[in-house]
């Protein structure tokens, strides 16, 4: 298994004080917290800086840490000591993240146990409700359709410890569903104490990034790249949409940054979002004597100071 | 339970979600005092203010489930809180004027 350099993870010192872990957990978290980052892998890095501040906020946990020492090199498969865990006995730290860290990585969990205790809705009496975050793809919302998703289910075993257990649940996912919205699965959550009626399990719902679209809301943007005269004289070009591909006319004087909209093709959610097409002048390179020729027989027909603006 | 298993069916939760005080506070695990805290501070807002109970709509559950969040993870007061929602909330606004781009 992958070790884990904790002291890096949060850039402080292997020698660093109480305070300074703090300060710096609390920087991090602010940068990498997923509702706030725009981080490409924002709820990773959280994941990953929640679970160093869990070993290095701890005492207990610290001293047992650093005597692994420096860990083995780069790439080196790490195991743990034979003797690793005598002499210290760790009490169950509450969460320190919260239930988007709710996955530790397998070197914590070999080390340390899967944690008791975390996701506060799950320790209190009246956790019967669920609750997970996951990422979809953007097709799953455009056009519906199952998806099978990997929980960690707290359960609390014979000796009243709690374990995470994986469950894998093949989720029917609401068309239309935008970033930030939960599916509901009603009596998914915990079974009843005794009579009543099973909780029910709410999943966080944000996208993965597409390649082609940016997400904002209901709404999806696309980057086209348009020829200059194709701009200037307006035409009529294929665009992708979520749909399918479309023809798409570009009116005159179009300019780089002219935004075109084509109103309900975003998230098919009620009401639709919009699809917005984004437009950027490509140029064809000078490549050739003819196109270099026509490059300036335009600076001669059309003289344009594009630095105008600028004074110069 | 495989994947094979036939889908069960997801439905938006927002859509249409109206939370008593009590329901949200069940749902988000916290104390009711706390809700009522997030309204005073305007972090949510009921969906008809002078309603004789509360009632919450998708929107404001989501906020209050982030406002939650950020106190907890990131050690933030409900002022602090309110002000990273709105901040937010601009930068949003922002991104869509700027064809959703950061």
């Amino acid at each position: 298994m992958e070790f884990k350099d904790y002291y890096k993870v949060m850039g402080v010192a292997r020698d660093a004080t109480e305070a300074q872990i703090k300060q710096a957990y609390r920087k991090l978290a602010r940068k990498y917290h997923p509702d706030v980052s725009k981080e490409p892998d924002a709820e990773a890095r959280f994941k990953e800086v929640g679970e160093a501040y869990e070993v290095l906020r701890s005492a207990e946990k610290r001293a047992a840490y650093d005597r692994l020492g420096a860990g083995p090199r780069a790439g080196e498969d790490f195991r743990p000591p034979p003797d690793w865990g005598s002499g210290f006995e760790f009490s169950g730290a509450g969460p320190g993240a919260g239930e988007t860290s709710a996955d530790y990585s397998e070197f914590f969990e070999a080390l340390f146990g899967r944690g008791g205790g975390r996701g506060r809705q799950f320790d209190r009496g009246h956790g019967e409700d669920h609750h997970a975050r996951i990422l979809l793809d953007l097709d799953a919302t455009l056009s519906g359709g199952s998806r099978a998703f990997t929980l960690r289910v707290p359960e609390i075993d014979a000796e009243g410890r709690i374990r995470a257990r994986e469950r894998t649940l093949n989720v029917q996912v609401p068309k239309g569903i935008l970033p930030g919205q939960t599916i509901r699965l009603a009596g998914q959550g915990a079974a009843p104490h005794g009579g009543g009626h099973a909780g029910d399990l709410y999943i966080e719902v944000e996208f993965q990034p597409h390649p082609l679209y940016r997400i904002e809301g209901r709404d999806l943007y696309l980057d086209l790249p348009v020829a200059p005269w194709e701009a200037a004289l307006g035409a009529t070009v294929k665009t992708p949409t979520p749909g399918g591909p479309v023809e798409l006319k570009i009116p005159a004087a179009s300019h780089a940054g002219s935004k075109l909209r084509l109103k309900g093709r975003g998230i098919p959610s009620s009401p639709p979002g919009d699809f917005y097409v984004v437009l950027q002048i490509a140029l064809p390179a000078a490549a050739d004597e003819k196109a270099k020729a026509a490059y300036r027989a335009l600076a001669e027909a059309a003289p344009f100071n594009p630095r105008a603006s600028l004074g110069v | 339970m495989s994947s094979h298993d036939p889908a069960l069916p997801g439905e938006i939760f927002e859509e249409g979600a109206a939370l008593s005080l009590r329901d949200l506070s069940r749902m988000l695990a916290v104390e009711e005092r706390h809700i009522i805290e997030l309204v005073e501070e305007g972090v949510i807002t009921a969906l008809e203010v002078d309603a004789a109970e509360w009632r919450f709509g998708g929107t404001e559950i989501r906020r209050a489930r982030v406002a939650l969040r950020l106190e907890r993870d990131l050690g933030v007061n409900l002022p602090g809180v309110a002000l990273a929602l709105e901040l937010l909330e601009e930068l949003r606004q922002l991104r869509r004027e700027r064809g959703g781009r950061a």
